[in-house]
C-alpha cells in the first residue's frame, strides 16, 4: 500500500473500515514520520506507547461505526490532557500533569480516535508565528527558515507535513486560520460557543475557540462534528441538537449571496492577495452563487480593539499561574509577593508578559473607561456590522491573511507588524461568529495562500458546503517535499 | 498618551511580575509603539454607544444544588511545587 | 416606656463629635455546594477535602453557578425590602493572594442582584431606618495559616469559593449600640430566611466596619477608614470605640486622616494600618467573560416573595395585635424564628401575657444558663403551657411555679404530675385557709395588736407564718384578702 499518510482524514478511515490498514499500522506509520521530522520541532511530547496500546486495542474489538474509528490525533498542547503533560507553550507549565482532560478531546476520543502527542504553539496562543513558545520554534513544511503561523503552528506543521491525520487548534484571534492558510490546510474558527472550552487553557475567554485543521473540508466536517456539542460544564456552551456535518455536507451552493466587504482590500495589501481574491470570487460565479458589495465599516478598529479586550481578559485569565497550586515556582523569592513576581518573570516569556502588562494597564484605575469600556463599545459596532450585512447575504468572502509565510525572526522586533497578520482574522472572534480558512492558491514563491469565508452565527454547515464546492473547482494541491526526512 | 519606566514598572508590580532594569527601556519602547497602535480607536465617537456584554445572546444557565465534587485531595496537590499531604505550602506572607 | 434620647458622641478637648459608620456584612449564603463549583460547603472538613479543580483554580476550569446561591440572595434581598435587579453581571475583582487560587475573585461590581432597601431597629430613644445600599453574590477567598510553620504559609481552600452575599449599609449608624441592633437584625432577618446561619465564631457573618467622625452638626462626612474582616459584635464595638476616638484624636492635633485599610488586633484592643493592602486597592474589575449576565424572570422572583415566611418586623406587630404583648416583649419573642415559634406555640394553649413573662424570665433565664438554644430545651412548649396554666388558674402559686419549674427541667415531666405526685397544688380553699389564719392570730395576740395600733408592717409577718404553715401551698392572694379582712375585725 502507497503511504497512507498523505491521504484525507476520510480516505484513512475509508481504509480503516474496509481493513486495508489496520490501526496499529497506521499509528506505526506516523509515529515514523514523527520521529523524522524533529526538525520541524512541531511536537512538545509524543505519547506513542499509549497510542500504540489503544491501536491494538482498537484493532483487537474494532468499531467501525464511530467517527474516528482506530485514528491517532496530536493535538494543540493548549488542550489539557488526562495524565498527559500540558504546557501550553510555556515555561510556567513545564511540568504540569493534568488529572483531567478537555471536554474537546474527550468528545474525539469518545468517537474513536486516541493521543499521538502534543503540539507545540506560541506560548498561552499569544503568536502569530509560533515564535513565541518556549519549547522553540516550529518550521513550516512548506519552506526550511519559514514560519508555520501562529499560535496553532505546531498543529499546522505536524498537519502539513503527514504527521497526524487531523488536528485540532484553538483560534482567539486567528490562530487556526493564519497558521492554516501558511500551510496549504483547512482551518475552522467555530462559532463561539460551538465547541467547549473547559479544559482548555483559557486566553481570552470572551474569543477562544476550539476547531479542526484538516487537509480536506470533508475532513474538517468530520472533525467538527466529533469535537464540539453543548457541555453543562462551560456556562458559555451553546445548547441546541448535535449536527452531522459531514453526512450533509453538499456541493450545490446555486443562489448563496456572497458578500465582498470593500473593507478588507487595505493599505499595501500585495497585488498576489488581492489576485487570489479575484480568482475566489470568480470560482463561486462560475459555481453559481452571487456576489454582493458589502461593508463592513469598522473593520479598521477590530485589530486595536482586539489588542485591548484580548490582553485585558489574558491578564486576569493568567493571574492563576503564580507558582502555588502547580507548574513553574522560582526558588527565589523570601515570602510570598517576591515568590510572585519571580515566578512570573522566570515562568512567562516576553510576549506573553507583554500582553499581560497590556491588559494590566487598559483595566486598571483610571484607564479602564479610556481603553476597555471604549473596546467593547467598538467591538459591539463591529458586531452590528456583521449583524446588518448578514440580513442580505449568506456568507462573506475575504483573504485569510494579508500576506504568505513570512521568514523566522523577520517581524519578531517589531510587535505591531506581527500584530498586523491577524488583520482579517479578529473580527470574527470580536462578532463570535464562525469562519473557515481553505487553500486556494500559492504566491510567486510558491508559498500557500489561503481565502476566509466567514458564516452567520451557527452557520458552519453552510460555509463548509461552500468550502466543499469551491474546493472541487479551485484545484489547489499542496506540494510538499519532505525536505526534513 | 504615552507610558513612562515608572508607569510600567508600576502595572509590572499589579501584575506581580517583576522587570529587569536592563529591559525596561525596550519594554517601554514595544508597549508605546502597541498603544500608539491602540490608540487609533479614539478617531471614533462612541458616547451613545452600549458596551458589549456579551457576544452570545442568552442568560447565564445555572446548576441544581448539589455536591457533586470535592474530595480529591490528592490530585488537587499532586502538581504542588512544595510537596505537602494536605496543604499549600508557599513562603510566608508578611502582612 | 419614656424614650430615652440618642447620646453616643466622642468628647475632644475641641467640642463632641459624631461617628459616622457603614457596614459590609460578609455572610455566607446556606447553600449544600459552591457559588460557582460543586463542592461541598460544609463547615469542619479536613483540609483541602473540599475543594474541586475549579475551586483550586486549575488551566481550564470554569465556573457554573447555583441556582440556589441565587435565590438565596433574592429572597434575602426581598427580606430587606429591597429592589431585586433584574439584570446583574458578575465582574472579576483581580488581586494575588495565597488564598485566592484564580489571582481574581467572582463578585458583582457595577451591576449587583439587589439594589436598595432597608432595615428597622428598635433602640430605646425609637425605631431607626437603617439603609441598606445594595446586596451581590461573590465568592468567599480559601484560608492561609501563618502558625504551623516559622518559614510557610499554609494554603486550606476549603471555603474558596463558598458564595457570600455582602450587604452593603449606608452610612447611617451612629454608634456602636446601633451596629450591634443593625447585625442581630440582619442576622435575624436571614435566619427567618434561612439565607444564612449567622454563625460568628464559624465566620458565617463578618464585617468590614468603615468608621469616619464629624463635628456634632456638620453636614460633610470625615475620611473614613475601613475595618477589615472583624468577625464578632463585640470586637466591631471595641474596633469603632478605639478607631473613632483615634480619628478625633488626629483632627484635633491638626493632622489629616489617611482613607486606607485597617486591622483590627483583637488582643491590643487597637487597629492598625495594612500596609500589604496598600497597592492591592487597583482591583481592575471587569465583567467576567466566563459568565454571561444573570437575567431575573419577574415570574421567578414574584414566586420567591409569595414562599416567603412571616418576617420579624410583621411578626412583631401581629404579636402585639394578637397577643397583647408590649413593644419590648414582642421585639424579644421574635427576635429568632424558633423562639417565635416556642412562644406561639404556648400562647396557643395558656395565658399569652403570663406565658410571654415566663418565657422571658424563668425559661430564658435556664436556657442561657445551660448555653442551649430553644430548640433544645428540656421543656416542651407544650409542658411550658401546662404550667402557665396551672399558674393562672390559681393551682399554684408563682413561687412553687419556680420549683415546679426546676424539676421540671431535670426530669421532663409534664407540670401536672409533678404537682400531685409532690402534693404543691395551691391552698385556695377560703374556709380551710380562714381556719389557718385564725390560729396564727391567736397564737400572735401580741402582734395582732401591735398592728392594729398602727404598726402595719407587720402584716408580711402574717404571711410569712401562713406560708410557712402551710407550707408555701397557700394562695397567696386570698391569704392576703382574707388576713384583711380578719385583722380589722
Amino acid at each position: 500500500m502507497a503511504d497512507i499518510t498523505n491521504q484525507s482524514l476520510n480516505e484513512i478511515i475509508e481504509n480503516i473500515k474496509t481493513k486495508k490498514v489496520s490501526s496499529t499500522d497506521l499509528t506505526k506509520a506516523y509515529i515514523k514520520n514523527i520521529e523524522s521530522a524533529k526538525k520541524l520541532n512541531a511536537f512538545v511530547t509524543t505519547t506513542f506507547d499509549k497510542a500504540l496500546d489503544n491501536a491494538q486495542q482498537f484493532d483487537k474489538k474494532p468499531n467501525f461505526d464511530q467517527l474516528l474509528p482506530g485514528i491517532p490525533l496530536a493535538v494543540k498542547d493548549l488542550f489539557c490532557t488526562e495524565n498527559t503533560k500540558t504546557t501550553a507553550g510555556s515555561n510556567i507549565l513545564n511540568n504540569f500533569i493534568p488529572s483531567y482532560e478537555s471536554t474537546v478531546t474527550k468528545n474525539l476520543w469518545d468517537n474513536g480516535s486516541f493521543l499521538l502527542g502534543k503540539l507545540n504553539c506560541d506560548e498561552f496562543a499569544m503568536g502569530s508565528s509560533n515564535e513565541t513558545s518556549h519549547y522553540g520554534n516550529v518550521i513550516n513544511p512548506v519552506g526550511d527558515q519559514l514560519v508555520p503561523g501562529g499560535s496553532s503552528g505546531g498543529s499546522s506543521s505536524a498537519l502539513a507535513a503527514d504527521l497526524t491525520p487531523a488536528t485540532i487548534g484553538t483560534d482567539t484571534g486567528g490562530s487556526i486560520r493564519q497558521p492554516a492558510s501558511f500551510t496549504g490546510t483547512v482551518g475552522l474558527k467555530p462559532t463561539y460557543g460551538l465547541c467547549s472550552r473547559w479544559g482548555i487553557v483559557a486566553f481570552a475567554s470572551s474569543l477562544d475557540q476550539a476547531g479542526p485543521m484538516t487537509k480536506t473540508i470533508k475532513d474538517c466536517a468530520i472533525m467538527l462534528e466529533s469535537m464540539s456539542g453543548f457541555d453543562e460544564k462551560d456556562s458559555t456552551s451553546i445548547n441546541k441538537k448535535k449536527e452531522q456535518y459531514s453526512k450533509n455536507l453538499k456541493d450545490n451552493i446555486k443562489g448563496l449571496k456572497i458578500g465582498i466587504p470593500k473593507e478588507y482590500r487595505v493599505d499595501n495589501m500585495p497585488k498576489e492577495i488581492d489576485e487570489l481574491w479575484e480568482k475566489g470570487k470568480k470560482i463561486l460565479i462560475d459555481l453559481g452563487a452571487q456576489l454582493i458589495d458589502i461593508s463592513l465599516p469598522h473593520t479598521k478598529y477590530a485589530l486595536p480593539t482586539y489588542y485591548i479586550v484580548a490582553p485585558a481578559e489574558a491578564s486576569s485569565n493568567l493571574a492563576r499561574y503564580d507558582g502555588v497550586r502547580y507548574g513553574f515556582r522560582s526558588k527565589q523569592g523570601k515570602d510570598l509577593i517576591e515568590m510572585y513576581e519571580k515566578t512570573r518573570s522566570e515562568g512567562f516569556g516576553d510576549e506573553v508578559k507583554r500582553r499581560i502588562l497590556i491588559g494590566t494597564y487598559v483595566l486598571s484605575s483610571g484607564y479602564y473607561d479610556a481603553y476597555y469600556l471604549k473596546a467593547q463599545k467598538v467591538r459591539q459596532l463591529i458586531k452590528k456590522d456583521f449583524d446588518e450585512s448578514f440580513k442580505k447575504i449568506d456568507a462573506i468572502l475575504t483573504p485569510s491573511t494579508p500576506s504568505s509565510a513570512f521568514k523566522i525572526g523577520e517581524k519578531t522586533n517589531d510587535p505591531v507588524s506581527m500584530y498586523l497578520n491577524d488583520i482579517f482574522t479578529v473580527p470574527v472572534n470580536l462578532a463570535g461568529l464562525p469562519a473557515l480558512s481553505l487553500p486556494a492558491g500559492v504566491d510567486k514563491k510558491g508559498y500557500p495562500l489561503g481565502l476566509q469565508l466567514i458564516g452567520k452565527a451557527l452557520d458552519e454547515q453552510k460555509i463548509l458546503n461552500i468550502g466543499y464546492a469551491f474546493e472541487k473547482n479551485c484545484g489547489f494541491k499542496n506540494e510538499i517535499k519532505k525536505w526534513w526526512s | 498618551m504615552s507610558l513612562d519606566k515608572e508607569k510600567i514598572k508600576h502595572v509590572a508590580k499589579l501584575a506581580r511580575i517583576s522587570v529587569d532594569e536592563a529591559k525596561v527601556e525596550s519594554l517601554t519602547k514595544d508597549l508605546n509603539s502597541i498603544f500608539k497602535f491602540i490608540e487609533q480607536l479614539n478617531e471614533l465617537n462612541t458616547d451613545k454607544v452600549k458596551p458589549l456584554t456579551s457576544i452570545l445572546n442568552q442568560s447565564l444557565r445555572s446548576r441544581k444544588d448539589k455536591i457533586s465534587d470535592g474530595k480529591i485531595r490528592e490530585k488537587i496537590l499532586k502538581n504542588s511545587p512544595k510537596e505537602n499531604e494536605e496543604f499549600f505550602v508557599v513562603p510566608k506572607v508578611v502582612e | 416606656m419614656s424614650k430615652e434620647k440618642f447620646d453616643y458622641f466622642i468628647k475632644g478637648e475641641k467640642g463632641k463629635y459624631e461617628v459616622v459608620i457603614g457596614l459590609e456584612v460578609h455572610a455566607q449564603v446556606l447553600s449544600k455546594s459552591k457559588l460557582f463549583s460543586g463542592s461541598s460547603t460544609k463547615f469542619g472538613a479536613d483540609p483541602n477535602n473540599q475543594v474541586s479543580l475549579i475551586d483550586s483554580a486549575f488551566p481550564g476550569m470554569l465556573p457554573v453557578i447555583n441556582e440556589e446561591c441565587v435565590k438565596q440572595a433574592v429572597r434575602t434581598g426581598l427580606g430587606l425590602n429591597a429592589k431585586i435587579n433584574n439584570f446583574s453581571v458578575f465582574d472579576r475583582k483581580n488581586y494575588f493572594y495565597a488564598d485566592l487560587p484564580q489571582g481574581y475573585q467572582i463578585s458583582q461590581y457595577k451591576n449587583p442582584i439587589v439594589g436598595e432597601g432597608k432595615v428597622l431597629l428598635d433602640m430605646p430613644y425609637g425605631s431607626k431606618e437603617i439603609g441598606i445600599e445594595r446586596l451581590h453574590l461573590e465568592q468567599d477567598a480559601g484560608k492561609s495559616i501563618h502558625d504551623m510553620d516559622p518559614s510557610n504559609t499554609y494554603v486550606d481552600l476549603n471555603r474558596s469559593g463558598i458564595a457570600l452575599m455582602e450587604i452593603v449599609s449606608k452610612p447611617d449608624l451612629r454608634s456602636p449600640d446601633e451596629v450591634n441592633a443593625y447585625i442581630k437584625k440582619l442576622r435575624s432577618i436571614m435566619r427567618y430566611l434561612g439565607t444564612c446561619d449567622g454563625n460568628m465564631q464559624e465566620g458565617s457573618l463578618r464585617a468590614d466596619v468603615n468608621v469616619s467622625v464629624r463635628k456634632e452638626g456638620d453636614k460633610n462626612f470625615g475620611t473614613r477608614c475601613e475595618i477589615k474582616n472583624v468577625n464578632s459584635i463585640k470586637f466591631m464595638q471595641m474596633a469603632i470605640e478605639y478607631e473613632a476616638a483615634r480619628q478625633v484624636k488626629l483632627i484635633e492635633n491638626g493632622k489629616e486622616i489617611d482613607q486606607e485599610t485597617r486591622l483590627f488586633d483583637t488582643k491590643k484592643n487597637e487597629t492598625r494600618s495594612m500596609r500589604s493592602k496598600e497597592d492591592a486597592h487597583d482591583y481592575r474589575y471587569f465583567p467576567d467573560p466566563d459568565l454571561l449576565p444573570l437575567k431575573l424572570e419577574q415570574r421567578l422572583i414574584d414566586d420567591l416573595k409569595k414562599s416567603l415566611p412571616e418576617l420579624p418586623d410583621k411578626k412583631k406587630e401581629r404579636f402585639i395585635k394578637e397577643y397583647g404583648l408590649n413593644a419590648y416583649e414582642a421585639n424579644v419573642l421574635v427576635s429568632e424564628k424558633d423562639i417565635s415559634d416556642y412562644y406561639e406555640e404556648v400562647a396557643k394553649l395558656s395565658d399569652k401575657k403570663l406565658a410571654a413573662t415566663w418565657m422571658m424570665g424563668d425559661l430564658f433565664a435556664m436556657l442561657n444558663d445551660k448555653g442551649l438554644d430553644i430548640s433544645k430545651s428540656p421543656i416542651s412548649a407544650k409542658h411550658f403551657a401546662e404550667l402557665v396554666q396551672s399558674i393562672k388558674s390559681g393551682e399554684i402559686s408563682g413561687r412553687i411555679a419556680k420549683e415546679v419549674f426546676e424539676i421540671m427541667v431535670e426530669s421532663g415531666d409534664n407540670p401536672k404530675k409533678i404537682i400531685e405526685s409532690k402534693g404543691m397544688k395551691q391552698q385556695s380553699n377560703p374556709k380551710e385557709l380562714e381556719k389557718m389564719i385564725n390560729e396564727i392570730l391567736s397564737k400572735n395576740k401580741d402582734k395582732v395588736d401591735q398592728y392594729k395600733a398602727g404598726k402595719e408592717k407587720l402584716f408580711g409577718f402574717f404571711v410569712g407564718q401562713v406560708m410557712k404553715l402551710s407550707g408555701g401551698k397557700a394562695n397567696p392572694q386570698l391569704t392576703n384578702e382574707i388576713l384583711k379582712k380578719l385583722l380589722k375585725g
